[in-house]
């Protein structure tokens, strides 16, 4: 059972495909890629929401599809929520 | 897998169509009132009402007309009736058709008023019909259909599983010498390197980084704010997509791992030839699946996260979605279910092959669940104001 995927080994988030509950244990696998971390959720993650799998600061470059989606406007813990209370465009 | 081959309808022009539609178009906004009354009196008719044809000029009229003219050309259409307020433009769209082969006929308004248009459309649309309801379906290959593709409502589901899976058919179909069209241009921005990657010589780079820009420039020009709830929109971000960077990555999935695009194509301008084609569009879903049907495509291929019900009159739109909250609470809307993806329990290989034998089973007659809910969304792109 898994309950998160990323797309690509360096990937720095994960996608919940299924509804993740705050403080459980968490299962994940890279579709591309070998990768299969495990890390507990900070936090309640809806299904389709992105899972931080590292600690970011202010300024960091979020890494999904193994590409540059967005800097970090707000600190992120290992196991918390992505979303855009802490992510934003370098577009617009 | 073994691709299928189809059952359609072969045009005069040796096209291939999946219905057999006959379409009365409205040339203006004001003749929308005959051509309904005219679909209401001649049973098996359609008619396209919509919000434009006057006083447009320039670049944005003559996307008009290669709109309508398109639209009466598709091979989902067997015959159409055009109606106008004045002769002028009404013949200009009815020769524009007529090129294809098929029966077309025109009728102005002005000198006869409603009632006379409408009966004497009327008449030349029941010998449509019934000239239509004898044609027969024959056999043809599966490269004959021409596909577009375009995701809408998109979420972290889409990029995972329904755009890889039109992504996989867009490989297969391409291989076997079949003709498709992505866009989208708004819903590129943040991979417009990737979709440069994948063009197919220096000349079509060039070519899209200028649609690109144009499109960039635009948007710089009109933006209020920063967008931040039109791109991604408030449904992708309901479904989990933070920014528009991450929503293209998704969307860009669509374009399979081996295509290469051969070209890129004005608004509803039909491909130039067989292979995959970048086409210069909006990201609403029903302003670009209205262009796609007006540059000859015949089935639409639609991934969804979050559930748009999108459908258009005459180009059957397929859905598929991955997001399992979607599939189970609007079922109807879903003709593919590829949740199975996010499970582990389907590779995007085999869900690329139950897509064909939905693709097919469309083509053969089968309605899409759009078709089957009465969904028409004939939505007219508009470049500029009227003058």
């Amino acid at each position: 059972m898994i309950e998160f995927l990323m797309h690509e080994d360096h990937d720095n988030v994960g996608v919940a495909v299924v509804d993740i509950k705050r403080g459980s244990p968490v299962n994940g696998r890279s579709l591309h890629g070998k990768n299969k971390p495990k890390l507990k959720a900070l936090m309640e993650i809806p299904l389709g929401h992105k899972i931080a799998l590292q600690d970011f600061k202010p300024g960091d470059t979020i890494i999904k599809y193994g590409q540059d989606i967005g800097k970090v406007v707000a600190a992120i813990k290992k196991g918390d929520h992505v979303h855009v209370h802490n992510v934003k465009t370098k577009r617009w | 897998m073994k691709i299928p081959t189809i059952k359609g309808y072969r045009r005069e022009n040796g096209r291939v169509g999946v219905r057999n539609h006959v379409v009365i178009l409205p040339v203006d906004d004001i003749s929308n009132a005959a051509c309904e009354a005219v679909a209401n009196n001649i049973k098996g008719t359609l008619a396209l009402p919509h919000a434009y044809g006057r006083l447009q000029f320039g670049e944005d009229l003559e996307l008009f007309f290669r709109t309508m003219i398109g639209t009466g050309a598709n091979p989902n259409v067997a015959a159409c009736v055009v109606i106008g307020i004045e002769p002028g433009w009404t013949q200009r769209i009815v020769d524009g058709i007529a090129k294809t082969g098929k029966p077309v006929a025109g009728f102005s308004i002005e000198r006869f008023g409603d009632i006379q248009t409408i009966a004497n459309a009327s008449r030349k649309a029941k010998e449509f019909v019934q000239w239509a309801s004898e044609l027969e379906r024959e056999q043809c290959k599966f490269n004959e259909l021409y596909i577009s593709v375009k995701c809408g409502e998109s979420d972290t589901t889409t990029g995972l599983s329904s755009c890889p899976t039109v992504g996989n058919v867009i490989d297969k179909s391409v291989a076997i010498g079949g003709t498709a069209s992505f866009g989208e241009t708004s819903e590129l921005t943040g991979g417009e390197h990737i979709v440069e990657a994948k063009a197919a010589n220096a000349k079509v780079v060039e070519q899209f980084r200028a649609i690109f820009k144009d499109y960039t420039d635009m948007i710089m020009k009109e933006k209020t704010d920063d967008l931040s709830e039109s791109q991604p929109t408030k449904g992708n971000i309901r479904g989990g997509l933070t920014t528009i960077e991450e929503k293209a990555m998704g969307n860009i999935e669509k374009l399979g791992r081996k295509t290469k695009f051969v070209g890129c194509l004005k608004p509803a301008e039909a491909p130039k030839g067989k292979g995959l084609w970048f086409m210069d569009t909006s990201s609403a879903a029903a302003e670009a699946v209205t262009l796609w049907a007006a540059s000859g495509a015949v089935v639409h291929l639609f991934p969804t996260g979050q559930g748009n019900i999108i459908g258009n009159p005459i180009e059957p739109v397929i859905k598929l979605s991955g997001n399992p909250l979607t599939c189970s609470t609007m079922s109807e809307h879903i003709d593919l279910d590829v949740s199975a993806i996010l499970r582990g329990e389907m590779t995007v290989d085999e869900a690329g092959d139950k897509l064909i034998e939905i693709i097919a089973r469309t083509a053969n007659g089968r309605l899409t669940a759009a078709e089957a809910l009465g969904h028409r969304e004939f939505v007219m792109t508009k470049l500029y104001r009227s003058a």
